[in-house]
Order: C-alpha cells, then structure tokens, then sequence
C-alpha cells in the first residue's frame, strides 16, 4: 500500500475549517491508545485531562492565566510564520521582557506610584522586542540563519535569569533563597473581575488578538507579511522590502513575547524566580500551528493548550500518572496539526497493491 | 595517565555525540532535507539505551537500542514531511517537542539509578603507543564510529554514486526526478540514517558521557549540531573540527567552573550557545561559501508529477 497526493484545484475550505478539529481528535484518540497502555481507565484519565479542569471556577481561572502567555507569544508568532520568519526564542523574549518589566520593582522599589505599573509594560515590551532584534539584525545584515540563533538566545537568557535571581536581584531579606523581593502593591497587575484571579494578562492577550486579526485581514500591512512569506520575491515587485519585514516581525513578536513574560510575572508570580516559564515560549508554536496562524484561531487554540497544562496536573493527582505526558499531548498534538494541513492542499489516495510504475511513478 | 591526556580525552568524550549527530544531518541536507528535529531524536536515543541498557545488564545492546529508536522516530519526520509534504521547519520542532515529552514518560522510573556504561576497547598494538595509544585507540566503541563515520560519508558523498545521485537530489530535485532519480526514496534513506546518527549520539550521552538519565540531559546538542553543519559549510571533514572546536569550548567552561576563576559560573555555561551564535555569524559573513555550499532544494517539499 502506498500514499499517493494529489494537489487540489484550489485550497479546501471544508479541511481549512476542519483540521484542527481532526488533530484535536486524533490526539485523544492517541491518549485513549496511551492511558490503556499505562494500565490506566481511558474514560477515567481523559475526564480528569480535560474535563475537570473545567468544571470549577477557579480552574477556569487558572486556564485563563495559563492561557494569555500562550495567546500572547502565538499571535505574535503567527506574523513571524505568516510571513517566513522563523523566530522559536519566543521563550527568550519572555524571559528577557520579564526581567526588564521587573527592573522598576525590584531595583527601584522605593518608588511606589501609579506610573510603575504602565512603566513596567513600556520596558518589558522593549526589552523582548530588543532582545528579538537580535536575531532579526544578525538575519536581515548578515543572512544567519535565525531558527539557530533564536533558540540559543532562550539558553542564555534561562542563564542570564537564573544568574540575576542567584546574585545582583537576590531578596536581601530573603534567607538566602534564590528570589527577588516581592513585587509591591503598584506593580502588580490587577485582575480582570475582583472574584477571580485572571489578571489583565488575559485581556492584553484577547486585545492583541483581536488588533491582529484586523490588521491581517484588512491592512496594507497585512497583506504585505502574506505576500513576503509566500514569494519574497513578488514582494519585492510589490515594493515590500522583505528585510523591513524581518525586523517588523521579530520586533512585534519579541515585544509580545515579553509583554507576555511580565504579566506572568506582575500578574502570577509577583516576584522574579531562577524558572519563570513551563516552557510557555515553546508551546506557543504548537498554539500558532494549530490556531492556523490565524489570531482568532488563536485564541481558541491557546485555551486548548493551556487545559493540557491544568489537565497534566489534575492527571497526576487523581489518577496518579506522570505529569510528563502534557509535554507528550502537546508534541503529539502539533504532528498530527501538520499533518492533518496536508488535506487542505492536497487530496490523499491510497494506493494498493504493487506500483504500475509506468502510470504511477 | 598525564595531565594533557585526560583533557584531551575529556573534549574527545564531549565532542563525539556533536560529531555523530552533524554528521547524521549533514547527510540529510545534503539530500535536501531540513531535519531541525535533531535535539529529538537525540534524546529519544539517550532514554532508549539507558532503559534498554538497565533491563537487558549489556551497555552494548543499549548503544544498539539508542540508534535503532532515534532511527524509527525519524521515520515520522519522514512520513510527515516526505509523505504528507508537510512543512519541514515546523515538523522538525514537532519533532523536538514530543521527543522531550516522550523522553520524559519513558524516563522517569530511571531517574536516580546508576547506569551503565559502555567499555572502552582497547585496539591491539595500536593502544600500545605512547601519548597517542591512550587517547585515540583506547575510547569506547561510539567514538570509532563517528570517525568512521566521517570518512564514511565523506567517501560517500564525493566519491560513489549514490552519493552524486543523493547531492543531486539535493540541489535539485525536480531534475533528479526527472533524470528517473527516485527522490522520496533517497529523502527517507537519508533521513532515517540522520536518525540513526543522532540516536547513537543521545545513547554515548546516557551510557558514555555520564551514565545515567537525567530528564533533557541532551540540553541543546542537536542544536548546536545543526549550528555545526552550516558552520562545516556541508563537508564533513569541517564538521569534524567544528565538533572538536566545541568539545574544547564546553570542557574549557567546566574546567574554569571547577577552578573558581571569579567568572559566575552561568556565563561559562552560556559560553557554548554564545559560541554557536559567534560561529554561525562569522560563517554568514562569507556569503559566497555559504551560497556555493548549500544544497539548493534545502528545506522545500518536493510531491513527484503524476
């Protein structure tokens, strides 16, 4: 038996719609294979995976919270992808955006005013987008490749944090453990509804969606990012410049990447930590992939992701399984996004029996 | 054993499994594929011949374990991107992603034990000459095999046919095709020994370099072994330095870490990401080599005309 493609007319709406959907469907069916091998009840474990995270308040909250990282850094990646950028040091950009959102609080904390707050928004939106330029100097100048040089940037700032946390941004009344001083009344990001925790986090997260989606579908601009990720070339006849485009793009990401990381830490943490991030930088590609890069698909796919954080750990505590599987829900998942987007461009036949080489091949 | 000898071999263990995993995936961008899966498949490699090593008492059969496992989960990179032509960037960090996941399952219960590892063979008469003997014909089994490798594929790619046909391939695909060059086929050959050489890697990782499992105990060598291919402008021999180069570097920071220089020791541990930024822009300043090196079909899907 061999699989045969065969390119459509044009591009499948119905699969367009669909996919996902069929991806999101074939990872349960996947950890229905996974909990049966594990020895565990499949009803059971998917229940408490991805439902009960949902039948309480507060874990909606918490979805909420675990949610707007994830929107945040997606939606910025999708115009990176969108537009054959591939930054994946999303994960350094929010670390390095945290760190600079802190450095009112921490370092300067006898200043308590209403100014801090906004401040710390401006630095941590610069420092993301500055430490993303980096990457995007090094691919517009001089052509290195940027998957390469992103994702070593996330190491060293993981480094870089862990170091400031040990040493300089040490709580000096902290017994020596490795955390900065909590963050003060007017640095912390304040909820959304006074009877829940969701923070503002969230609503940047649905405002940056939404402001995307509009400049994607009814701007200039963002015809000129779908026009430079498809042929540079016919950009260029355009009058685009694709190496504005990579600076656009990295600075835009790496501005909501560290946005992202300050709220996390203004809004959850309320302090600076050696590990700030389950890895959210990371997990926004998969979001990306499967919101179809698209800012309101977004939205949803981030809500989904951030279950399987919530779903790992109410896994581990009622049905005692390791909390490791997240990590494999979510690769899982994003495999099977890709290849479920096949069906959109193409037709899929099976072919059996020997080849005929002459018609076939 | 001297003081020169023991460092040597140091960066010797510290740069074998960078070795077999560039070389691996030079073989595969050379076909014209884009694996950025590595960092996966490597530590599928690791957990495999950890686990097999403790449930079967032979550190050898986990070696053989290690490169069976990253050679069949590249398969569904392959199945994925040869298969369904889907994106190659994006499969190769799906490919990562659930490679740390699934590492991290299968691992758990290995946390904490003590592992095995691997013996060294000496090789008769050669391990008896002085200095060199010691430090070249005296290492564990997965060193020979990332200098055979790399004069293997070497002699491979500039030297036999099916390595012309496979660089073909690479440059071109739409004319390989139709020269009557099987080009899927090739892709999946070269993609599954890209696997097998990054399993191998993660397994020297886990039952060479430090015996025992620890949850991304890879931390960042696929990466920085695909950092190595650019860097070694697709040629295998330039790999080979460029490994070395960074064996030197990372057990240069370990040693300056032990030693205390007043240096914080999370700068030295950045050293060898810094360093792979550092080469990876030194390379990309000579444009033209770069140009004349890369295989031209790099990265792009390729569904044969029916």
């Amino acid at each position: 038996m061999r699989i045969e493609l065969q390119k459509r007319d044009g591009v499948s709406t119905l699969f367009a719609v669909l996919s996902p959907f069929v991806a999101l469907g074939l990872t349960l069916i996947a950890g229905v294979i996974l909990f049966v091998a594990l020895g565990k009840d499949p009803v059971a474990a998917l229940y408490s995976f991805f439902i009960e995270p949902l039948t309480e308040i507060w874990s909606l909250h918490e979805l909420a919270i675990k949610a707007a990282p994830l929107i945040l850094i997606a939606v910025g990646l999708s115009v990176c992808f969108r537009s054959n950028n591939w930054n994946i040091g999303a994960e350094g950009q929010f670390i390095i955006g945290a760190m600079a959102g802190s450095i009112l609080p921490v370092v300067f904390h006898g200043w308590q005013s209403p100014l801090v707050l906004p401040l710390m928004i401006v630095f941590a939106m610069i420092g993301g987008a500055a430490y993303a330029a980096i990457p995007a100097f090094l691919k517009a100048r001089l052509n290195t490749n940027e998957i390469l040089t992103s994702l070593m940037l996330v190491y060293v700032a993981q480094l870089f944090l862990d170091w400031t946390v040990r040493g300089p941004w040490r709580n000096p009344e902290g017994f020596n453990f490795p955390e900065t001083r909590n963050f003060h009344d007017y640095a912390v990001l304040p909820r959304i509804i006074e009877t829940g925790k969701t923070h503002w986090g969230f609503g940047f997260a649905l405002i940056a969606a939404i402001v995307l989606w509009f400049v994607m579908r009814r701007t200039l601009k963002g015809f000129e990012i779908t026009v430079l990720g498809q042929s540079a070339r016919a950009g260029r006849f355009a009058g685009f410049s694709d190496k504005k485009m990579v600076y656009f793009a990295f600075l835009l990401s790496g501005a909501l990447a560290g946005l992202a990381g300050m709220a996390e830490v203004s809004g959850s943490i309320e302090q600076l930590r050696p590990v700030i991030s389950p890895g959210y930088g990371f997990t926004a590609i998969i979001v990306a992939f499967l919101g179809r890069l698209n800012p309101l698909g977004i939205v949803a796919a981030g809500l989904v992701l951030a279950l399987t954080y919530l779903g790992g750990e109410a896994a581990q505590i009622s049905i005692g399984i390791t909390d490791k599987v997240t990590r494999l829900f979510q690769g899982l998942l994003l495999f099977f996004v890709l290849g479920c987007d096949t069906l959109i461009h193409y037709r899929i036949r099976l072919v059996f029996g020997a080849a005929q080489k002459g018609s076939a091949a | 054993m001297d003081m020169t000898q023991a460092i040597i071999l140091t960066i010797i263990t510290a740069a074998t499994p960078l070795l077999l995993a560039a070389i691996g995936e030079l073989v595969v961008e050379r076909s014209g594929v884009l694996n950025l899966g590595v960092e996966g498949m490597m530590i599928m490699g690791a957990v495999a011949a950890f686990a097999i090593a403790q449930l079967t008492g032979s550190a050898g059969l986990g070696a053989i374990g290690g490169l069976v496992s990253g050679m069949l989960f590249s398969l569904l990179f392959g199945f994925l991107t040869l298969t369904l032509v889907a994106n190659q960037v994006a499969t190769g960090l799906a490919l990562t992603i659930l490679g740390l996941g699934l590492s991290g399952m299968i691992g758990e219960s290995f946390i904490g034990l003590p592992g095995l590892k691997l013996a060294a063979i000496e090789i008769p008469l050669l391990s008896d000459i002085p200095f060199i003997g010691r430090v070249l014909f005296s290492q564990d089994p997965i060193f020979y095999t990332s200098i055979i490798a790399v004069f293997g594929v070497s002699w491979f790619l500039f030297k036999s046919r099916a390595g012309l046909r496979l660089r073909a391939i690479g440059d071109n695909h739409s004319s390989a095709h139709a020269l009557g060059i099987n080009v899927v086929r090739t892709r999946y050959l070269a993609v599954m020994f890209g696997g097998a050489c990054a399993g191998l890697a993660g397994a020297h990782l886990s039952i060479v370099y430090t015996p025992q499992w620890v949850e991304n105990m890879t931390a960042g060598r696929g990466w920085i072994a695909l950092a190595l291919v650019v860097f070694a402008s697709w040629r295998p021999g330039r790999a080979l330095i460029g490994a070395y180069l960074f064996g030197a570097v990372s057990i240069g920071q370990l040693f300056a870490q032990s030693r205390g220089i007043g240096i914080p020791s999370q700068l030295l541990s950045a050293l060898p990401y810094l360093a792979t930024i550092a080469v990876l822009v030194i390379i990309s300043l000579n444009r033209r080599m770069t140009l004349i090196n890369t295989p031209a079909s790099l990265g792009k899907s390729f569904v044969p005309e029916r």
